[in-house]
């Protein structure tokens, strides 16, 4: 059925439709014996149930309109990306949580500020149809590459261990000791992103474009919008693996160029 | 600020060193008291798990401690001396690291760091020490991985000796070295000693006793994480 506006509106019968699909990863789990069936079942539920909740958040917020809700729902989006970041982590340690969500805070709330208020100038700041996706999708790449940086860093460190400690031994300040295991992770917090900005719009076109395709906004409209939202996914990216490494670094290395390694711990 | 040493006052003053286990009562070693004064040869010896390695670390400033205090020449240790008395007490790990390159780039690790910025490396001395080896300048530019284990273990004391330390710490250097190498690094350690014995000093950890007699003129043994005996 054609909508009001420029796109096609999908009956709740036809997304039951397209859950079929999920079948056939069903009938090919079960006849290659790959034991994914269970976790098929529970991932498309997942999908299913959170999306729809988010659909019926989304639409209060965005009848209400109004900066609280907005702040609000962009917390709980912070905590959750935070909390996200490190469950992908294979080593822990103490501080890492508080590391992981409070630069994914810093950073995605200020990149969104500055992309609302001085880049798209949405008015009011605020308005959920802007303030809300942006976040989103800044705080979906920021996580990735907060937890790809975290991870690399510990494991940097551990493996490379009796190095870190060799810079020290040899007089080295703590930062001279760590500075090659925050270089590495630092790197690899930000190679999807590089990827991704490599790869934009030859392999696949990157969802926000798409979303705005279907929405019936002209391509050359989708394609500046989308070249906004890459850089500021970069930066936030960047910002805020630089600032994970640099929490972390504070946490595992002390004030008397310590390297406190018997504080890092192998996850679950 | 990092005193130079002064007459009779030791170098190094260890009092009270105890560490636990994180989070339990067990001490993993408690009540260390020694000192090293300038021209001391110290040994510390005693069985596997008796906690030699741990101290010699705690006197490095590597690990945090939970009762107990360290002073070089009578003064505490800010915590922004930390690196600079680490250059002075320089304390060498078993199996120590050789870093990718060759052997010249290793010994140069010292001096590509932030507080010996602009002080030259000491070329003459690491070909000296080197001839003294009895090997010939082309090791300089060995590639570290083509080195042997006993090549490495040396390397790593060439590299700690250009340090110009005052304090050797030594951590089982010699551990899994044939004789031969062992003689060697053993003459190395006492000649740099003796090129400035009323100066400088080293503690040798070694859980071999006769190793300990042969290099130390005082040993302290310990079991447990206590000193039990000192000669």
């Amino acid at each position: 059925m054609i909508s009001q506006g420029s796109y096609l509106e999908l009956s709740y019968w036809q997304v039951a439709l397209a859950t079929l699909l999920i079948l056939l990863n069903g009938v090919l789990s079960t006849a290659l014996r790959l034991g994914l069936g269970r976790q098929l079942l529970i991932a498309a539920l997942r999908t299913t149930v959170q999306l729809l909740l988010v659909g019926l958040v989304l639409q209060k917020v965005f009848a209400w309109s109004h900066w609280g809700p907005v702040l609000g729902l962009g917390l709980i989006m912070v905590l959750i990306a935070g909390w996200a970041a490190v469950r992908r982590t294979s080593r822990r340690y103490p501080g890492i949580w508080l590391s992981s969500t409070l630069s994914i805070l810093v950073s995605s709330w200020l990149i969104a500020g500055l992309a609302l208020g001085a880049i798209v100038r949405v008015e009011p700041w605020y308005l959920p149809q802007y303030a809300i996706p942006f976040l989103g999708m800044i705080l979906g790449n920021a996580l990735t590459g907060i937890s790809l940086g975290l991870d690399r860093f510990a494991e940097a460190l551990v493996q490379g261990r009796d190095q870190v400690e060799l810079y020290l031994t040899l007089g080295a300040t703590r930062w001279e000791a760590a500075l090659p295991a925050i270089r590495q992770a630092v790197r690899t917090g930000m190679i999807p992103i590089l990827n991704s900005m490599t790869v934009a719009g030859l392999v696949s076109l990157p969802g926000m474009m798409t979303g705005q395709l279907l929405a019936g906004v002209p391509p050359s409209e989708a394609v500046k919008y989308q070249i906004v939202i890459m850089f500021l996914i970069a930066s936030v990216t960047g910002l805020g693996t630089v600032g994970a490494v640099l929490l972390s670094y504070l946490r595992l290395f002390n004030h008397r160029h310590q390297f406190l390694a018997d504080t890092i711990t192998n996850a679950g | 600020m990092i005193l130079a040493p002064r007459g009779s006052i030791p170098l190094v003053d260890v009092r009270g060193l105890g560490r636990r286990i994180p989070n339990s009562s067990h001490w993993l070693y408690r009540n260390i008291d020694l000192n090293v004064a300038p021209g001391d040869r110290l040994a510390l010896a005693g069985p596997t798990g008796s906690g030699k390695s741990l101290i010699l670390r705690a006197i490095a400033l590597l690990d945090p401690v939970d009762q107990g205090d360290i002073a070089w020449c009578g003064e505490p240790i800010r915590d922004a001396s930390v690196p600079t008395y680490r250059r002075r007490v320089l304390y060498l790990q078993q199996g120590s690291p050789v870093i990718e390159g060759t052997v010249a780039d290793n010994l140069k690790l010292p001096f590509s760091l932030h507080h010996r910025r602009g002080q030259p490396f000491p070329r003459t001395q690491a070909r000296e020490l080197v001839a003294g080896l009895g090997k010939d300048s082309s090791f300089l530019d060995s590639h570290s991985n083509n080195l042997s284990g006993g090549e490495r273990q040396i390397v790593a004391l060439l590299r700690a000796l250009l340090g110009d330390p005052t304090v050797l710490l030594l951590d089982e250097p010699s551990a899994a070295l044939d004789p031969q190498t062992t003689a060697s690094l053993e003459r190395l350690v006492q000649s740099w000693h003796s090129a400035a014995a009323a100066e400088r000093a080293y503690i040798w950890v070694s859980h071999d006793p006769l190793q300990a007699e042969r290099i130390a003129d005082r040993v302290i043994y310990l079991k447990d994480g206590s000193i039990v005996r000192s000669s």
